[in-house]
């Protein structure tokens, strides 16, 4: 092969032949079309780069994050509703509507999409909206680092989806495991696709990690010692500690990986010295704190819908924070039970086996502590309040599943079967994605100004609680059945159909679940001056971020907060009720971060370099990589990065909101 | 709808579905739910362990269930009691608190008890006590089949597994493709087959029968059909079985099992009365690092320099498809410069050694058509 090779990897062979992976690849250039022609028709471009592409607010960073994470978990959905065709169809003298290669393709995309560019994006989401708000700041420590962690995520998933239009993706699974992702096994671009995106978005969010992490040390407000701070921020600082540690394992373990595949090297190779297990090891090293980096600051969010919604404080304040720092320390010694059945021996299987169970203990005792929020409490059963039930029910279950998967000889006879896939997906569903969804319910309004609408929003509850026990309860049984995961076909004597079946349903029910979501929002839009909120605090909440108006001002706080107490606005709005009145607000000029593209370009740049990685255009690679130094070189020497507030504006701003902030 | 008939709601759809589990559960036949109705200590030890840790979380998790759904009723604002038992600045409870850290700490720790002490009497690599001595049974995960070597018989097979019942069976494994996981439910946990590694299992049945066996870890295209009958027989169907092995005319010499090793999916079942001498040893140690030097010498190629250079070429290789890339890495195998002229002496599967017959095929060593090695596909 050539180096200086114009085309690479490419040829006109790279475009997707069988009719379903060509639908699949027309949706995306569709889609992809469509969306732009409509911003070219509406006008809109001018206002799409000024006020969202080019912002460093974290809010609108946030709801970037959101609806692409939506986008993607469309398309994961579309993957899951393929698989689950294929398993209902593909019994006995069938074969399904996939081949075996396209199924496989399917599922590693499904996981691969779900995890990092769906529950991560989420995650990341959640936090760019709320936490700045939470800790009375009125931006991140490094707000232009966190545009271009945003955007490297958006490359990192656009590069995923451009493999269904040019070539093909990963077959190996969503943690690819060598040598079946070697060069000799896989020698397509399937898994480079997979290194690229994901180690794409990887920088960005071990760069969004350290951002948070600073963020939360250095600019919560005045009076808000650790112990004050709410406890969703106690439980993103965990997560970021984990995101600092576990994600440059990821980034080593993948650039080793495309070593292997590129230059011929052998860390992981079957032969020549190649140690696989070492990969295993590795990925898992990454991959088990990565759980824990998604769950808890969903257990954040809980954490304070639970207590707002029960109107009282959280019960055992100082057990919950404890209680997330025990579960990220044992995050990082428990990642060896992915792999019992590796065979390292009973003393260590032992030892991981019982670190796993452990978490068990800290992870109980937050449900707990929970369940005691709403005791003596006076409980609004709204829409946030019913997923938190859904999750304790279902969390629950896949609590004890966890356990039972911890016990090493008993994950012997249900390690890699639908069991285990049953139990990941009810932890990520119920725990992460129902929290998520109850914080977007909860948060909303913070954002936009207006409530969502509360009947749609039940609804989508009740499909997605009695869809999701219908998709996955069927999937444990047929682990106790001898079903493995991943099989593409399997014979009819077996039995397993039917139960494929009900799963189908369920998944059916998920799909009307996600409808309502989307109908909660249209419709919620069309209504927006009804469910207008004009007090700021529209659920009677406790903490910061009620202080101020809905939708929050770009610098959120017109004067900072000093923080006196836990739950600091619900002291104040105690003493107000009490007489004693605020004094009246006396504002100062502050500095905010101007607009930049350097975000945007550095990104756009990185996917250049992924997408010339992936086809081994290496000219595209060096451009992609002098483009990112070289749009880093002129943001650096630009001095006018701020611009100053004055006090006429706040006051301007200020007075056009119905709400005026406490002092 | 009423919030309150929510709540009611989530209790009987919650109650619905364990109910429909657990008649499914009962329903079915035990062929049906093998990893329920296990055929063999091993498994049966599992299934135990499964079933004492579901209850001792039990201890936790029903308190939990009962509070949430009895504080959720009981203290719901709609609830006209509601407003006297509100006490907002409630937080705290020193007893509570004790409890909820100790009550799961005590069940972990009996959980880590059993964990402890199950992880070493059930570890894979634990013989069985038993007075009929262990029948050996050597395992290589091939693209995309299962082939089984009774080095004690000299007999083969592939896709079929046959022992005696109430045996302990010793397997080792190993893989001479990407890593899969080797289970039969019926009989009890698994364990990976890699490409290098000779892991160890010791499973036992019970009693007769016929169960299914698969691999539990994606290893590629044909992977779906890497099905296997584990067929548990009385003493005398086990003989006769054997000399039906035995009748087969085919051999596993090396090159023979070089034409089996190419991929192929759905594999039927094959026998072969005749094993090439330390052919699963060769097959792990393929991989191993002098080996791989050996065929450097053997096809003039400067060792680590040329490997790094082929290693990039080959990566332009890059629209074939994996079938043909591996195919070529086999016949790579027959190109001249890899040859060295090896004699290998078959073991015959007949009980008696006289009719011993030695092949001597013409073949290059076993590491010539090594995967995970890319140099092999273009020459």
């Amino acid at each position: 092969m050539n180096i200086f090779s114009l085309f690479g990897k490419l040829s006109w062979n790279v475009f997707p032949t069988n009719p379903i992976a060509i639908g699949g690849a027309l949706t995306v250039v569709l889609s992809g079309v469509g969306i732009l022609l409509l911003i070219t028709f509406l006008g809109r471009w001018k206002w799409l780069y000024r006020e969202w592409l080019t912002s460093l607010d974290p809010k609108r960073i946030g709801v970037m994050y959101i609806i692409v994470s939506f986008v993607m978990l469309f398309r994961g959905g579309v993957d899951a509703i393929m698989m689950r065709t294929q398993q209902i169809t593909s019994v006995g003298a069938s074969h399904g509507i996939l081949s075996a290669n396209h199924f496989q393709q399917v599922f590693s995309a499904h996981g691969s999409i779900m995890i990092f560019f769906v529950a991560m994006g989420l995650t990341f989401g959640i936090i760019n909206v709320i936490l700045p708000l939470q800790i009375g700041a009125r931006d991140v420590a490094f707000p232009l680092l966190n545009s271009m962690s945003f955007w490297m995520f958006f490359g990192g998933a656009m590069l995923l989806n451009l493999s269904l239009v040019l070539g093909e993706f990963s077959t190996a699974g969503w943690l690819a495991y060598p040598p079946l992702s070697e060069l000799y096994y896989s020698p397509g671009v399937g898994v480079d696709y997979w290194i690229w995106s994901l180690q794409i978005a990887g920088i960005g969010s071990l760069l969004s990690g350290l951002n948070f992490l600073i963020t939360i040390f250095k600019m919560r407000a005045k009076g808000m010692t650790l112990m004050k701070m709410p406890v969703f921020v106690w439980s993103v600082l965990g997560a970021m500690s984990l995101v600092t540690f576990a994600f440059p394992i990821l980034t080593v373990t993948l650039a080793l990986l495309y070593l292997d595949r590129t230059i011929g090297t052998h860390f992981f190779t079957a032969g020549a010295g190649g140690n696989m297990m070492m990969y295993v090891n590795m990925i898992w090293a990454w991959g088990h704190p990565e759980v824990y980096i998604l769950i808890l600051p969903a257990f954040g969010v809980f954490s304070e819908i639970v207590p707002v919604f029960s109107r009282k404080r959280l019960a055992g304040y100082t057990s919950m924070v404890l209680s997330i720092f025990a579960i990220v320390f044992l995050s990082f010694i428990v990642w060896l039970h992915h792999f019992f059945t590796m065979g390292a021996g009973a003393d260590v299987n032992a030892f991981f086996g019982i670190m796993t169970m452990v978490i068990a203990v800290p992870t109980g005792v937050k449900i707990f502590n929970w369940i005691f929020t709403m005791y003596r409490g006076h409980i609004r059963l709204m829409t946030p309040m019913l997923w938190f039930m859904g999750f304790v029910v279902l969390f629950t279950i896949g609590g004890v599943t966890g356990v039972l998967l911890g016990v090493p000889a008993a994950d012997f006879q249900l390690h890699n079967s639908l069991f285990l896939v049953a139990h990941f997906h009810t932890m990520i569903v119920s725990g992460v994605l129902f929290g998520y969804f109850a914080g977007i319910m909860y948060w909303f309004p913070k954002i936009f100004g207006f409530k969502l609408n509360e009947r749609l929003g039940n609804l989508s509850f009740w499909c997605w609680t009695i869809g999701f026990m219908g998709a996955f309860i069927p999937l444990y049984i047929l682990g106790f059945m001898g079903a493995t995961r991943r099989l593409d076909h399997y014979s009819t004597g077996l039995g397993w159909q039917p139960l494929f079946i009900v799963a189908g349903i369920g998944v059916a029910i998920i799909v009307l679940g996600v409808f309502f979501q989307l109908l909660q929002i249209i419709v919620s839009i069309k209504n927006r001056r009804k469910n207008k909120d004009t007090t700021g605090d529209p659920w009677d909440g406790r903490t910061l971020e009620w202080s101020t108006s809905s939708p929050a001002p770009f610098y959120n706080f017109a004067v900072l907060p000093v923080v006196k107490k836990r739950d600091d606005f619900w002291r104040v709005k105690m003493e107000r009720e009490e007489g004693k009145e605020g004094e009246k607000p006396v504002y100062r000029p502050f500095e905010m971060p101007k607009n930049s593209a350097t975000g945007l370009l550095i990104a756009f740049f990185a996917f250049l370099f992924g997408f010339g990685a992936v086809w081994h255009l290496w000219w595209l690679l060096i451009l992609g990589l002098l483009g990112v130094v070289i749009t880093a070189i002129v943001r650096i020497s630009n001095d006018e990065t701020h611009f100053t507030v004055t006090v006429e504006e706040i006051e301007k701003i200020e007075s056009s909101r119905s709400h005026k902030q406490y002092a | 709808m009423n919030k309150k008939y929510q709540l009611i709601l989530l209790i009987l759809v919650f109650l619905a579905v364990a109910g429909a589990v657990t008649w499914y559960l009962v329903a079915q036949n035990a062929a049906a739910l093998p990893v329920l109705h296990p055929v063999g200590t091993i498994g049966e030890q599992e299934r135990w362990l499964m079933i004492i840790t579901v209850l001792l979380s039990a201890v936790v998790v029903i308190p939990v269930y009962f509070l949430l759904f009895i504080f959720a009723w009981k203290y719901r604002d709609t609830n006209p009691n509601a407003k006297h038992t509100y006490l907002p600045e409630w937080k705290h409870s020193r007893a509570a608190e004790i409890a909820w850290w100790l009550v799961p700490a005590i069940i972990i720790f009996i959980i880590a008890i059993i964990t402890w002490r199950s992880s070493h009497t059930l570890d894979p690599y634990r013989p069985i006590h038993s007075s009929v001595p262990d029948m050996n049974i050597q395992v290589v995960a091939l693209d995309w089949k299962w082939l089984f070597i009774y080095p004690d018989l000299g007999i083969a097979s592939v896709n079929q597994l046959e022992f005696p019942e109430k045996t302990p069976l010793h397997f080792h494994l190993t893989a001479d493709a990407p890593m899969n996981s080797f289970w039969i439910p019926r009989l009890g946990g698994q364990i990976y087959a890699m490409p290098g590694m000779d892991t160890q299992l010791f499973l036992i049945a019970s009693s007769t029968g016929s169960f299914h066996g698969l691999s539990a870890n994606i290893s590629g295209n044909g992977f779906a059909g890497m099905n296997f009958t584990a067929k548990s027989d009385t003493p005398e169907e086990f003989s006769s079985w054997v000399e039906a092995v035995r009748q087969s005319p085919n051999h596993l010499t090396l090159s023979a099992y070089q034409d089996l090793a190419k991929p192929s999916e759905y594999q039927p079942v094959q026998y072969f009365s005749a094993v090439a001498n330390g052919l699963f040893q060769d097959i792990v140690m393929k991989y191993m690092m002098p080996g791989v030097e050996k065929m450097f010498e053997a096809s003039g190629t400067p060792s680590m320099s040329g490997m790094q250079m082929t290693g990039i070429s080959s990566a332009s290789a890059s629209s074939t498809s994996r079938k043909t890339a591996s195919s070529s890495g086999v016949s790579s195998s027959s190109a001249p410069g890899s040859v060295l002229e090896t004699e290998t002496s078959v073991q015959t599967g007949s009980s008696s050694s006289t009719t011993a017959q030695t092949v001597k095929p013409k073949m290059k060593p076993m590491n010539a058509g090594m995967p995970g090695m890319p140099m092999n596909m273009n020459e």
